[in-house]
């Protein structure tokens, strides 16, 4: 038995030694790393991303036609456009491009780019698809309606008068982004536009080229020398996909991650104490709500929809479970849009909503299930709603689910209250009041199905005033508009709003620069410097 | 067989003696992996996702999402579908990933040697300390150091390891900073080697470049010694039993009063024969190691089959799962066939019932 002693001695010194001691550097000076979880990117073509990672990837590595100041959305210019001018009829764009612009590939960018890839768009139809499509375009009429005119002009023809703040922001959108005609042309194949190549490679003239995606593992960003901007400072910016929130704060503290993006409350506290590490914070557009189905003979009574909106603990959610990820908010316009309505007439009070639902004939409350995405953050609110239900006699199951298993569920319109969360597709109001307010056909073969149809809500009237509000061009007045939109949203709809998301990153205080802008695609790293 | 091959008493003769195990072989590999297909693509079919979702995501318009629909093949029969995949499938067509957008084979290329590398040691640290551990057991039966090793053997088993690994990185990498933190390599090193087999610490080594190799070490230890551990628990416990079983056999007392010495009874005589079944142990520990581990390759950021898989299956990415379970499939039938074969080189018994 001596010798089996020895060799369990020999293996136990084998493993201590296994752990030497050993040195780290930081992240290199000119290289910005970020920890995220970039499982949700599936796409680097602009035609076809939609997702929140890629379009901070594209934001920094494209460029649009036109842009806003992060700071104030209303002072809206021209990024790769020079100028335009819109036809008497209000239904005409003339845009004209800036001369001295180049591609990363050294290409120049003409107009013809900036047609090639709206008409790309509209013909490859993918999901962002529609925010150009519903200017009156499709793949038989594009062609004829987006045109060009010169090398540094084109035409941009609609089917109506839209607001011309509402075309121009949907420009801004990742859609609206211009792609290098040229490069992606040699690349097509039997006609696809080049999708299959620009999916997973770059064609733009953004600060940053994109050198490399590895699914689910990196992406790596190289600095692009043809940008028409200031160079960055950065030669290179890397997100590697670190899932878990608990190893990216690890990795922060340690230094072997410049910035933390997916940092839950409990780190945002502990890190707030860090010397070493910046908490740095930016409202986005995402609101989170219930959804309340309307075939549900319990939750279509006006008074149950009201009482529902007083029994949710909005300040207390917001202090604890979600602390420093979301503010309360109670419309369906997120701050920072055109027309937002501040108000929060809604607090917990059971007892007004004890007498609601006695109105409704139901004073002993009844029983609902909620479809609850299994990730912690929405668990716990789910669970903290379930508790003030419960306090007026609402028996409240939650049904847990995978993402994709909760949305299939809800886009059927097969739920009962779903807790869902709504970024905007582009800054103007509209593309709120079209999910929110909207809902041009209640029917279940309805084709277009926006959050009011999922949740079964018939609004004529309210459509109609949407739909108007498009067409309005006067934006004092197109506010108005909204803002009582809003109003009235807010004591009739089966949508309980509420909070507006704030995004929260852990930043190395050696790390300066990174601007935290209203959607993702306005997240910029160019101006980042390290000390 | 054709009426002009010699047989004797109706057996085929030596030279054609290795068709009919080849035949069995063959037949048994494209049942199980058809059966694993078809189990898969069902279960694919009725799990409440729809797998346009994960393609065109929330916002699509009615006509994008029919337009994906049909491009996925979704408007025809299942029957249809399945029938269609499995003729490409037989040529090694596993068709694209919704997610990555790239061929299954290739995606599968990338993420399978982290999964390979990180249990090929996980395995080895299981294996070394697993079996002298065990043995240990089982010779000090009810012993203190049999106790110690069944309450280790316990935490192994229960103890999540996802909790085990955020404490292990809290520890040896936070506090102590003894090794790396999560991922595979560090970033200064990622893109100064060439990856050969996409195994990082063979590739750094076939190029000499042992300050990456350091790195690569340094970062696959402590998720390495977690799953080690867990196999570790698996295996003593295993050995622990067979050891206890051949040590109460008559061959064991006979060499004891023969005056063999007692490490040549535990070492050579019960262990050589307790090694036959436990083959199987670490062949199976190895293939479920294989498959991935999801959560720790989550908490260590590691970029491997588990993640790939998991989140596959999360979004309905259907041909991604299922060329992700042929590749298990075929792990689980490879290491079978090992063991086998093992048993043959391990057990002169098996060796002369086949000869």
């Amino acid at each position: 038995m001596k010798n089996v002693s020895r060799f369990m001695t020999a293996a136990a010194f084998a493993a201590i030694t296994s752990f030497v001691p050993t040195a780290y550097a930081e992240t290199p000076k000119d290289t910005l790393i970020q920890a995220w979880a970039i499982d949700d990117v599936i796409s680097l073509d602009p035609a076809e991303v939609f997702e929140f990672t890629a379009s901070e990837v594209l934001g920094n590595s494209y460029q649009p036609l036109v842009g806003y100041d992060v700071n104030d959305v209303s002072k809206i210019f021209g990024v790769i456009a020079d100028s335009w001018t819109i036809s008497d009829d209000g239904m005409t764009f003339t845009f004209n491009i800036k001369s001295d612009l180049k591609f990363a590939s050294g290409n120049p960018i003409t107009a013809a780019d900036a047609v090639y890839s709206l008409v790309r768009a509209v013909k490859l139809n993918k999901s962002p698809a529609f925010i150009i499509t519903q200017f009156g375009f499709n793949p038989d009429n594009v062609e004829a309606n987006i045109r060009q005119k010169g090398d540094l002009s084109f035409e941009f023809q609609m089917d109506k008068p839209y607001a011309p703040t509402l075309v121009l922001y949907c420009l801004t959108a990742t859609v609206g982004f211009v792609v290098d005609k040229e490069l992606v042309v040699s690349h097509e194949v039997d006609g696809d536009f080049g999708y299959n190549w620009l999916k997973t490679n770059y064609a733009g003239s953004g600060a940053f080229s994109i050198r490399e995606w590895r699914a689910n593992d990196v992406i790596v960003m190289e600095k692009n020398d043809n940008f028409s901007g200031a160079m960055p400072a950065m030669a290179r910016t890397i997100y590697r996909h670190i899932p878990e929130s608990a190893t990216q704060r690890l990795l922060l503290e340690k230094g072997d991650i410049d910035i933390a993006r997916n940092l839950g409350a409990e780190e945002i506290t502990a890190l707030q104490s860090d010397p070493n590490i910046i908490i740095e914070s930016g409202v986005k557009g995402s609101i989170y709500y219930l959804g309340l189905n309307q075939k549900n003979e319990f939750l279509s009574k006006p008074e149950v929809r009201q009482a529902m909106k007083y029994l949710v603990d909005y300040a207390t959610i917001a202090d604890t479970i979600m602390k420093g990820k979301v503010t309360v908010h109670q419309a369906f316009l997120p701050i920072g849009f055109l027309g937002a309505l501040a108000d929060k007439p809604f607090a917990l009070n059971v007892e007004k909503a004890k007498n609601l639902l006695a109105t409704a004939g139901l004073p002993d409350g009844f029983s609902v299930t909620m479809d609850t995405r299994n990730t912690p953050e929405i668990t716990g609110i789910a669970q903290a709603i379930q508790q003030t239900m419960a306090m007026a006699g609402i028996k409240l199951e939650l049904i847990p689910g995978d993402g994709q298993q909760t949305l299939s569920k809800y886009r059927a319109r097969n739920h009962d209250i779903y807790i869902g969360r709504w970024g905007p597709d582009y800054q103007d109001p509209h593309t709120n009041a079209d999910t929110f307010a909207r809902n041009p056909d209640n029917s279940d073969a309805a084709t277009s199905k926006p959050l009011a149809w999922r949740n079964a809500w018939d609004i004529p009237a309210m459509t109609v005033t949407a739909d108007g509000a498009v067409l309005e061009a006067d934006a004092a007045k197109r506010a108005e508009i909204y803002v009582a939109l809003q109003k009235d949203h807010q004591e009739t709809s089966p949508f309980v709003i509420m909070f507006q998301e704030i995004e929260v990153l852990g930043i190395r205080s050696n790390v300066k620069g990174f601007i935290v802008g209203p959607s993702f695609n306005d997240n910029s790293f160019r101006g980042v410097t390290k000390e | 067989m054709t009426p002009n091959q010699p047989t004797i008493g109706g057996r085929l003769c030596a030279p054609f003696a290795w068709a009919i195990p080849v035949t069995k072989l063959c037949g048994t590999l494209a049942i199980t992996f058809f059966g694993l297909l078809l189990l898969t693509f069902l279960i694919g079919r009725v799990v409440p996702v729809d797998p346009v979702l994960a393609v065109v995501g929330d916002r699509a318009s009615q006509s994008t999402y029919d337009a994906a629909f049909i491009e996925l093949g979704l408007d025809k029969p299942v029957y249809e579908q399945f029938w269609i995949y499995l003729q490409k499938a037989v040529v090694g067509d596993f068709g694209t990933s919704m997610l990555t957008k790239k061929d299954i084979a290739e995606d599968i290329k990338r993420v399978f040697p982290a999964t390979l590398e990180l249990a090929t040691v996980a395995i080895l640290i299981g294996t070394i300390f697993g079996l002298p551990v065990g043995v240990l057991a089982a010779v000090k039966q009810g012993k203190l150091i049999d106790q110690i090793v069944r309450v280790i053997g316990l935490i192994g088993y229960s103890a999540p390891i996802f909790w085990l690994g955020l404490l292990g990185l809290l520890f040896f990498y936070a506090k102590l900073g003894w090794i790396a933190g999560p991922g595979r390599i560090d970033i200064a090193y990622e893109y100064s080697i060439t990856q050969i087999t996409g195994l990082l610490l063979l590739d750094t080594a076939l190029q000499g470049q042992w300050d990456a190799f350091g790195n690569v070490f340094s970062h696959i230890i402590l998720p390495a010694s977690l799953l080690g551990y867990y196999s570790m628990a698996y295996i003593s416990r295993m050995t622990r039993s067979f050891m206890l079983n051949e040590l109460a056999q008559e061959y064991i007392t006979t060499a004891r009063v023969k005056g063999v010495a007692e490490w040549r009874v535990i070492w050579i005589h019960a262990l050589r024969n307790a090694a036959v079944p436990l083959v199987t142990v670490i062949a199976l520990s190895y293939a479920s190691l294989l498959e991935g581990s999801v959560l720790t390759e989550t908490v260590f950021a590691w970029p491997g089959l588990g993640q790939y898989l998991t989140n596959s299956l999360q979004n309905a990415d259907m041909n991604a799962v299922l060329g992700g379970t042929l590749v298990i499939g075929a792990i689980f039938v490879g290491l079978n066939l090992v063991s086998d074969l093992l048993y043959a080189v391990l057990d002169p018994r098996v060796r002369s019932r086949n000869d």
